[in-house]
């Protein structure tokens, strides 16, 4: 959120320009990170005292760049300039990416950016998505993710995380509760919905039912490993891309986990580096690699992501995703992935990237 | 629907392991005996023979009656005495690792069984032969055979009465698209046929037929020789017609020159439980002879006992 916060006058302009990308068009503005300037709070020349009272609550609105909303300080903002009117009308006055006076010229109000309501909207909810989520069965939960992402087209990453990072019970599961749900099956929704050419790992993903022994083939593990280094070679001269080579669908869509595992330790002992480094051309595949290989490596970049300035909207739902799908399974394994790969505490980073009632509802789950 | 006779007052379990432990003792076998309780026993009564079997006797009693009993006889009583869905896992690993074109078995478990059945298949697959079926036919059956065959037992489809009457006809529309360019093996086509639900399905063809004038399997025809389309014909029969289906693998196991003794027994003993006697009436109504006659006709003693016994023969 840092982006609303440095923008200066001229930029409120920009903010009603149509969108080049998916993402929210405030977005366009990377601002970088500097100190937040009350210069046009000082055009109406109010006291410091007020420039503070200001700054906190642009703070308290505004999120400072983390996740969630800062309630306490909302609260406090709501009791304070009662029947002040006018001040609230400086505080909108000043708040710009927020209010737009110019916009709402016409009417003689700062009006409110929609884009900052959706904001808004998106913050607030993330502490009640959280404990409802919590509350719901996992595979309640899976199936509604993955009708969510069906049907608004989003990236299938959630398809690929919820087919491959649940044990087998827990994925057929999530598809008996999808058909209750909607009356259709997943696979079918799959099968229909996704059109590109991550149609066909997808349904085999979706539609797996893995063997969960621990038994292992190292003959078999070298021999797959070998066949996908061959269709990895061959796939630029291919007609059709890697993420639709049969022999890769098969063998990541049917191998049970330990199994797939070894091969890509084979894969790695036969090429010097792993698998998915091969793969960065498929990104839909290679998070079926990582998710199979490693959940919790693939969690805790997950969660990293959320936190980082340009995540999207979906980036930082996943921490919420995350963080409850997983508070039962490998909390604690994501937190000892985390530590090694980002050098901190996981708990450290929920604490110092999101706010209020969502951050200690985040911190709950994560445990200590 | 079912032609299983089991005798009103079913004796005792123990008293039943103890016949069959006698059936077993002493020089020949008593087949008849063995017939006699296990052709008259539901699959609960015979998961309870097996488990008294082993606790009071120390041995399995497939095991027991694989040592004395051989053949068609002794795959006849085993198919028969296992639990549908190890039955199922059974006959789909057989068919998976030795695949061929003609190959019936993995479309049947697939397409003629209930969602639930067919998954309770692959658990039973898992804990039998630790893979998945999913793997087996993924690895051992090729071409577009695998493109169709993988997706076809992997489903789990949905199981309600819900249609989406539009999506029935648009895709009944671009199943008949694909196949007027001959393009059989389409991803629509395999899209379609493996994972819409059973429902869905039956309204898609009947779409097929209001809107194009004819059945579904008419048009695939074009080729006899061809084993996809074949393959395709079985699919959309196991959904639309089974007990006609099944008729027509007897009528043909038993025609000809000799008798398809695999198909005989995998069709009588997967659907005596089932709907055995819609089949019967199938083959009376299509042959003209009850389908007990022409069994006893093609096949001989034991087999023929036991064959005859489970179409529910007194």
């Amino acid at each position: 959120m840092q982006q609303f916060l440095t923008q200066t006058g001229s930029n409120s302009s920009a903010a009603t320009s149509p969108p080049a990308s998916p993402q929210p068009r405030l977005r366009q503005q990377q601002a970088p990170r500097k100190e937040r300037d009350p210069q046009n709070k000082e055009k109406e020349a109010p006291p410091a005292a007020m420039a503070d009272e200001h700054q906190d609550l642009t703070r308290a609105f505004a999120g400072l760049g983390g996740l969630g909303v800062d309630e306490t300080a909302l609260v406090s903002a709501l009791g304070r300039w009662r029947r002040q009117p006018e001040k609230r009308a400086q505080f909108r006055r000043g708040f710009l990416g927020f209010f737009s006076a110019s916009a709402g010229a016409v009417a003689g109000i700062e009006r409110c950016e929609d884009e900052y309501l959706l904001h808004l909207k998106a913050e607030f909810a993330r502490f009640k998505d959280a404990a409802v989520l919590w509350a719901m069965h996992p595979w309640e939960r899976d199936a509604r993710w993955a009708h969510h992402v069906l049907h608004k087209a989003h990236p299938p990453q959630v398809l690929v995380e919820v087919a491959c990072t649940r044990a087998a019970d827990d994925l057929l599961g999530a598809r008996r509760a999808y058909q209750a749900l909607y009356h259709r099956s997943l696979e079918e929704d799959v099968a229909y919905r996704v059109r590109d050419a991550n149609a066909s790992l997808l349904v085999g993903l979706v539609s797996a039912y893995r063997y969960e022994g621990a038994c292992v083939s190292e003959d078999l593990a070298t021999e797959e490993a070998k066949a996908l280094a061959a269709a990895v070679r061959s796939a630029p001269a291919a007609a059709t891309k890697l993420v639709q080579n049969e022999q890769v669908v098969r063998v990541l869509a049917t191998r049970s986990k330990p199994q797939l595992r070894a091969t890509f330790r084979v894969y790695m002992e036969l090429h010097g580096k792993p698998l998915e480094e091969d793969l960065a051309a498929e990104p839909c595949l290679r998070e079926a690699v990582k998710c199979l290989d490693s959940p919790p490596k693939y969690f805790s970049e997950v969660i990293s992501r959320a936190f980082s300035d340009d995540a999207d909207r979906q980036a930082k739902a996943a921490l919420t995703r995350v963080l409850v799908s997983r508070a039962d399974t490998d909390m604690e394994d994501i937190k000892d992935a985390y530590a090694r790969q980002y050098g901190a505490k996981l708990a450290d980073a929920v604490a110092k990237n999101t706010h209020g009632h969502y951050k200690d509802a985040l911190l709950a789950i994560i445990g200590k | 629907m079912a032609t299983l006779t089991v005798p009103s007052s079913v004796p005792a379990v123990a008293e039943d392991c103890e016949q069959l432990h006698k059936a077993f003792e002493g020089w020949g076998t008593n087949e008849k005996l063995i017939i006699s309780i296990l052709a008259h026993r539901n699959a609960a009564q015979r998961r309870a023979i097996r488990r008294a079997y082993a606790d009071v006797y120390g041995k399995e009693l497939l095991r027991a009656l694989g040592d004395e009993i051989h053949g068609k006889f002794e795959r006849a009583v085993i198919l028969w005495t296992l639990d549908p869905a190890e039955r199922d896992a059974v006959l789909a690993n057989e068919e998976a690792k030795k695949w061929h074109p003609g190959g019936r078995a993995l479309v049947e478990i697939a397409c003629a069984r209930t969602p639930a059945q067919l998954f309770a298949a692959k658990q039973a697959y898992h804990d039998r032969f630790k893979r998945s079926l999913e793997e087996d036919v993924a690895a051992h059956v090729t071409g577009d055979f695998r493109k169709l065959l993988v997706p076809l037992v992997s489903a789990y489809r949905y199981d309600g009465p819900e249609v989406n009457t539009s999506l029935a006809h648009s895709e009944a529309k671009i199943l008949h698209e694909k196949i007027d360019k001959k393009a059989y093996s389409d991803e629509e086509i395999i899209r379609i046929l493996t994972t819409r639900s059973k429902a869905q399905l039956l309204a898609t063809f009947n779409s097929y037929k209001d809107q194009f004038g004819h059945a579904i399997n008419k048009d695939l025809k074009a080729d006899p020789k061809d084993e996809f389309l074949a393959t395709l014909r079985v699919i959309i029969r196991c959904f639309t017609c089974p007990d006609r289906y099944f008729e027509k693998v007897i009528r043909l196991a038993l025609g000809g020159v000799g008798t398809d003794e695999d198909a005989l027994t995998r069709v009588i003993t997967t659907r005596a439980e089932v709907d055995l006697k819609l089949i019967k009436e199938a083959y009376q109504k299509r042959n003209s002879v009850p389908l007990e006659r022409a069994v006893a006709k093609d096949t001989t003693r034991d087999y023929e006992d036991i064959l005859v016994a489970l179409l529910g023969a007194e």
